[in-house]
């Protein structure tokens, strides 16, 4: 009964885990989906979402202890944040990615990691080397239930990454815009014949992604702590997801966070591997999946039009 | 009036010369057949119209107005706002949005109408004219057959209400029956909704029997151009093209 109640709390702890997988890898799929390329420097728009969040939470919080404003600054600061990845995320696509967009497939590639090292390094300037604790914005006392213990802050990481991927899904479903993206990412040049101009649809995808991406950032540091480097492992293992889940796909982009998350964390005790090698776990997924269904689980076997 | 002119255009590819200096118009109200063999460079000219491909030389208007230039694109209209401009084009192999549905497909084709009311109109006046359509409305496009994918293509076409609508190759790979059908819908086209098209097309018989006036391109020229009545009479055209 005891194993039982633990293995549950692995997998809640999982699904937490595995929200935040979800929300980086959107990005990483979105962006393939429509120019079929890896952006590498995903990951490190994480860590600047979770810096400019700590950074304007801090500030706006001041000297106040009201519980209320607590929370209220927290969503505020998640939401600069979120528009400034934006904004970032469509900058940097402009700057580095689209004069090479008719270039050699690796030449953005190379430039992506070029980015990746800009950012990276950049913050450690400016922000140094030492990692920052992200203050919880209300008290984060476990709740037990029936021996299950959650903590406020997983109850806070889901609700708001399962409310993201409602917006995504809506929006990518419902909406003019969002129908126009999945028509470019499925065949761009017939999508620019309806009048689909294909550069505002990558400025966009770009700016949603990142904006996503600073949440997962932002949800990240509660465990993770905030520092430069944060976006290299989480960025790489949000990729692995989207992988998993079928790169340019993003139900499977949503599909493939959540299982890496509960993999992670079940898989690490139940096979008996140390902790500190938890992290093996997410590219034995990536191997196995790989070697298995190469589309990955939603991923379609693309063939290319004679 | 000239609707489309196309003013000895030329395009390459590489060290290949798809296009040699070709010229041909497009007068409103018309069915103008294109027909040649594959690779004489058909797609290629429909693709010149819309911008896909750079020219080597000469120009192509709309409705007196330069769309697309040779001096550098510098005049050119980019792809994506010729469809506002009147121009429609059916791609070949129908490129229609395999994922996506039927409806959803219409709503790409009118994407740059603001009006909701005359959106959901023009879908109606859709799943009216291809009755399949809007039986299929809700269904995946993947999940359609040949013909009726070929006809999704044409009524995303359609949703924009062009002037010029440019159709490469219908019938291709369709049952003779089925391209009867297609050819047969594109002549109301043309009659009832005054749609000027201009039509690409290997199926040489069908398509100058449903045209007014027909040029023939071989390796990147225009070696033949005359009414389509003519064209069908033509020795060398019962020769090449239609297998007589």
């Amino acid at each position: 009964m005891d194993t039982l109640i633990q293995y549950l709390q692995y997998f809640v702890n999982g699904i937490t885990l595995g929200s935040i997988y979800a929300l980086i890898a959107l990005g990483y799929t979105m962006v393939y989906g429509i120019l079929k390329f890896i952006n590498f420097a995903h990951g490190d728009i994480l860590m600047v979402g979770a810096y400019i969040g700590l950074l304007t939470y801090t500030a706006l919080l001041g000297s106040s202890t009201s519980a209320v404003w607590m929370l209220a600054a927290f969503f505020i600061a998640m939401i600069i944040s979120m528009a400034f990845c934006a904004l970032l995320g469509m900058f940097i696509e402009r700057v580095a990615y689209k004069p090479l967009r008719n270039a050699n497939r690796l030449a953005p590639l190379l430039s992506a990691i070029g980015v990746s090292f800009i950012l990276s390094n950049g913050a450690a300037w400016i922000f140094g080397a030492q990692s920052r604790r992200f203050p919880y914005p209300f008290d984060d006392t476990p709740i037990v239930i029936a021996g299950l213990s959650i903590t406020p802050h997983q109850i806070l990481t889901m609700a708001v990454s399962v409310i993201m991927m409602i917006v995504l899904t809506l929006f990518v479903n419902k909406t003019k815009m969002g129908k126009a993206m999945r028509a470019t990412s499925l065949d761009q040049s017939t999508s620019e014949l309806m009048g689909i101009d294909a550069n505002k649809i990558i400025s966009m995808t770009f700016a949603i992604g990142s904006a996503l991406a600073a949440v997962g950032g932002i949800l990240a540091s509660f465990d993770f702590r905030v520092y430069a480097s944060m976006g290299t492992m989480t960025g790489l293992k949000a990729f692995v997801a989207a992988v998993i889940g079928g790169i340019g796909n993003i139900q499977g982009a949503m599909i493939g966070g959540i299982l890496l998350g509960v993999l992670e964390s079940i898989g690490a005790p139940l096979l008996g591997i140390p902790s500190a090698l938890r992290d093996t776990i997410a590219f034995a997924a990536l191997i196995i999946i790989l070697l298995v269904r190469p589309e990955g689980i939603l991923g379609k076997n693309e063939r290319e039009k004679v | 009036m000239s609707l489309l002119k196309i003013d000895s255009i030329s395009v390459r590819y590489g060290a290949i010369e798809a296009l040699h200096e070709v010229s041909m118009t497009v007068d409103e109200g018309e069915i103008v057949a294109l027909i040649g063999a594959n690779g004489a460079g058909k797609s290629t000219l429909l693709k010149a119209i819309v911008n896909q491909v750079p020219l080597t030389t000469g120009s192509i208007s709309f409705r007196d107005e330069v769309i697309t230039t040779s001096a550098r694109h510098k005049k050119s209209v980019p792809t994506h706002l010729l469809a506002k401009r009147g121009i429609a084009l059916v791609p070949e192999g129908r490129h229609v949005f395999a994922d996506m549905t039927v409806e959803e497909n219409l709503d790409m084709g009118a994407f740059f109408i603001k009006d909701q009311d005359l959106i959901a109109r023009k879908k109606e006046e859709m799943y009216d004219f291809f009755p399949i359509l809007g039986a299929r409305r809700k269904q995946k496009t993947r999940s359609l057959s040949g013909g009726e994918q070929q006809m999704m293509a044409i009524a995303r076409a359609l949703m924009s209400s062009p002037k010029l609508i440019l159709l490469d190759e219908p019938g291709l790979g369709l049952a003779p029956l089925v391209v009867q059908d297609i050819f047969h819908k594109i002549r109301i086209i043309n009659e009832q909704d005054k749609v000027t098209v201009f039509l690409v097309e290997q199926n040489a018989r069908m398509a100058l029997k449903n045209s007014s006036k027909g040029y023939c391109l071989e390796n990147g020229r225009i070696v033949l151009s005359d009414t389509s009545s003519a064209l069908l009479e033509n020795d060398k055209v019962r020769q090449a093209y239609l297998g007589e």
